[in-house]
């Protein structure tokens, strides 16, 4: 999995709330056996008209906004269907950090598998980092995940909560499976027990 | 010390591991898997040269993105995509030695039904699967929930997840319910008032006189939509009913084991002296039928109400409401009894049970749909579709002018053909509304199988109390 540790990019503003995954990727692009490819694909119906030409005015068609590393949004993002296609298309256009209010449980972890950070700020914080976004390719925020800091434009700096043992993994880039399987003595264990207590399982 | 909840019984009957910060390992006692979310998982195996852990408890069914249309056991009848789906599915079951049951097998049908009905999901039992609506399985008293196809990888390596414990919430439905009022109405009544993320970072238990009168399918149709409310999973506690439903499934316990099993699953409750973390009650008496208005499945009202304006929310839903009554086409002001519809699909995990068939039939009996409406009945499972048909409950959705399809997800998420066109308006008994769901453009009206039958007659959204 790829590391996360500092990022300094482009911040690109979506203030919806409940962005959901049909929304993030819909599910005509949930047909490959693959992972990768899909950012192409990221925010589709809102990205692109029924002739599949570019919408001008959706974020992330805007010159500024081409190059985004980040996305501010807001409350309950990721909303919906456990789709990592979901994550999976973020990360391939680019961004490795998505900060809002709130974020569905199934999506916040999936990020985390992907090397993406999502982040969940106060609300009177988010609507900063959106005021800051909306200046368009000067909106450069700089996220650091050791220090638990997001750096605004302005010098600003914002800290941020994150579960110890996500950001251990993020920052090193660990294989969680490779991880749990040094644990391997514990699943005996345990199953050994629960066999015994549960055998109809 | 406090007494502890159905939750935390479960969650602490599973722990392998627990480190210091509290993140957990899970041990996982059922594993679902379809063809649209493991693909990626199985060949994650295959490239660091692992082995499923526990195939015996690994269950693989191919629902989301299969035809559900005649001679689709014919690959060729199959879209391309759907074929490697399938086909890669096919293979991997075999190679990782998994229980499987292909569309050629009467037993195949969405995930969430099939597990249910083969036995496979028992009371206090973990079950994930790459689906968030993993979260039916909670109607037997079993912590479900649904998970990224990176867990799925995981799952499948180690037989655990890595979970940190969710907080406990309750949702209380006290009393009775009032005619016309069904299992889907209540879910949906729930979503209404705490929002679609009042239950992040929570796991539901549903309680109450309401609940405990539900059958075990409308026990699921509840727990099915804990997901919508942002929660992780939702939970019934296992009664009679439970057991009643459980015994003599191919895959439940038998003799000894049984009486066993029994013994734990009468001490899954929630002790009177368990703290909640949050507590919402409804009353049933309260609870009318619902259908959504919006984009969300928190855009909920009876229908006896009127389409909403943007202005009577607050925050961030002002514009989502404008943006949600856009799309939908719809006027505020407008009753929403008189939007018109233009298709109904019936069937999906929430509502493709027998029950939910029975009880749109019940309505639609000796009736025509609407002109120029088109009716999808999409059971559930393959036996569910035969247990229909022996009911006469498909001659009377043919005679009515619906299309009595094959098992599977179908037009709840529209991957395969089954797809409403751009600004088809479509009584739905799934569980998303969201824009583009059911199809590019296409608007979604959430409600209960005996309102979208009710609605698929009439050819408008439609108080299935009036028809009763
Ligand atoms: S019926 Fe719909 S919600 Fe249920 S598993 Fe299939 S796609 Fe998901």
């Amino acid at each position: 999995m790829d590391k996360f540790t500092t990022l300094t990019g482009i911040a690109a503003p979506m203030p919806l709330i409940n962005v959901d995954t049909d929304m993030i990727i819909p599910k005509q692009f949930l047909k490959t056996i693959k992972r990768s490819g899909l950012g192409v694909n990221l925010f589709d119906e809102m990205r692109y008209d029924s002739e599949g030409n570019e919408v001008e005015d959706f974020v992330l068609n805007k010159p500024a906004y081409r190059e985004a590393q980040i996305l501010v949004a807001g409350d309950n993002f990721g909303c919906g269907s456990s789709r990592e296609h979901a994550p999976w298309a973020i990360k391939d256009f680019g961004i490795s950090c998505v900060i809002a209010p709130s974020f569905a449980d199934i999506f916040f972890n999936n990020c985390f598998k992907n090397g993406i950070l999502p982040i969940a700020l106060p609300q009177e914080e988010v609507d900063k980092l959106m005021d800051d976004a909306e200046r368009g390719s000067n909106a450069i925020i700089t996220v650091d995940l050791e220090s638990q800091t997001i750096t605004g434009p302005d010098g600003g700096t914002i800290s941020f909560e994150v579960d110890a043992f996500k950001k251990h993994c993020l920052l090193n880039g660990l294989d969680d499976i490779g991880l749990t399987l040094e644990k391997v003595a514990s699943i005996d264990t345990f199953e050994e027990q629960a066999s015994q207590a549960r055998p109809w399982v | 010390m406090t007494g502890k909840t159905l939750y935390d019984k479960i969650w602490d009957a599973h722990v392998a591991h627990e480190a210091e910060d509290g993140t957990c390992l899970l041990y996982i006692d059922r594993h679902l898997v379809h063809e649209v979310t493991s693909p990626q998982a199985f060949e994650g195996l295959r490239m660091a040269g692992r082995q499923v852990r526990a195939p015996e408890k690994t269950i693989a069914v191919p629902d989301h993105n299969v035809p559900t249309t005649a001679g689709r056991e014919d690959p060729s009848n199959m879209t391309e995509d759907s074929r490697i789906q399938v086909a890669a599915l096919d293979t991997n079951a075999k190679e990782f030695g998994i229980h499987y049951y292909p569309v050629t097998d009467i037993r195949q049908g969405i995930v969430h039904i099939v597990g249910p009905e083969q036995g496979w999901t028992l009371p206090g039992m973990t079950v994930v699967c790459g689906d968030s609506h993993t979260a039916t399985h909670g109607a037997f008293g079993a912590l479900a929930h649904g998970i990224g196809t990176s867990e799925v990888e995981h799952v499948l390596a180690t037989q655990t997840l890595i979970q940190k414990k969710s907080k406990n919430m309750k949702v209380e439905i006290t009393g009775k319910l009032m005619p016309g009022v069904t299992a889907k109405d209540i879910t949906l009544a729930v979503i209404g008032e705490t929002g679609t993320a009042g239950g992040t970072g929570y796991v539901i238990e549903y309680c109450g006189e309401a609940i405990r009168d539900l059958s075990m399918e409308g026990r699921m149709t509840v727990c099915n939509m804990a997901i919508e409310g942002g929660a992780r999973a939702g939970l019934i506690a296992p009664d009679e009913k439970t057991f009643d439903y459980v015994m003599g499934r191919p895959h439940a316990p038998k003799g000894a084991q049984w009486e066993a099993a029994l013994i734990w699953w009468k001490t899954l409750f929630t002790d009177e002296d368990a703290e909640f973390d949050k507590v919402v009650t409804l009353k049933g008496e309260d609870i009318a039928p619902v259908v959504t208005w919006g984009t969300s499945p928190e855009d909920v009202l009876p229908i006896t109400d009127v389409v909403p304006s943007p202005e009577d929310f607050q925050g961030g839903k002002v514009d989502a409401a404008r943006r949600s009554l856009e799309y939908m086409g719809l006027v505020p002001g407008t009753p929403l009894s008189d939007v018109s519809i233009d298709a109904v699909f019936i069937g999906s995990c929430t509502n493709g049970r027998i029950e939910d068939l029975r009880a749109a039939a019940e309505i639609v009996k000796g009736k025509k749909i609407a002109e120029g409406v088109r009716g999808m009945v999409v059971p559930g499972s393959g036996l569910v579709r035969a247990q229909a048909e022996e009911e006469g409950l498909s001659e009377i959705f043919e005679a009515a002018g619906f299309e009595w399809r094959l098992a599977g997800c179908s037009m709840c998420l529209a991957m395969n053909p089954d797809q409403l066109a751009p600004q088809e308006r479509c009584a739905s008994t799934s569980n998303r509304n969201f824009e583009g769901r059911q199809g590019f453009r296409g608007r979604t009206h959430l409600m209960s199988p005996a309102m979208a039958a009710a609605a698929a007659i009439s050819g408008k959204l439609t108080d299935v109390r009036e028809v009763m």
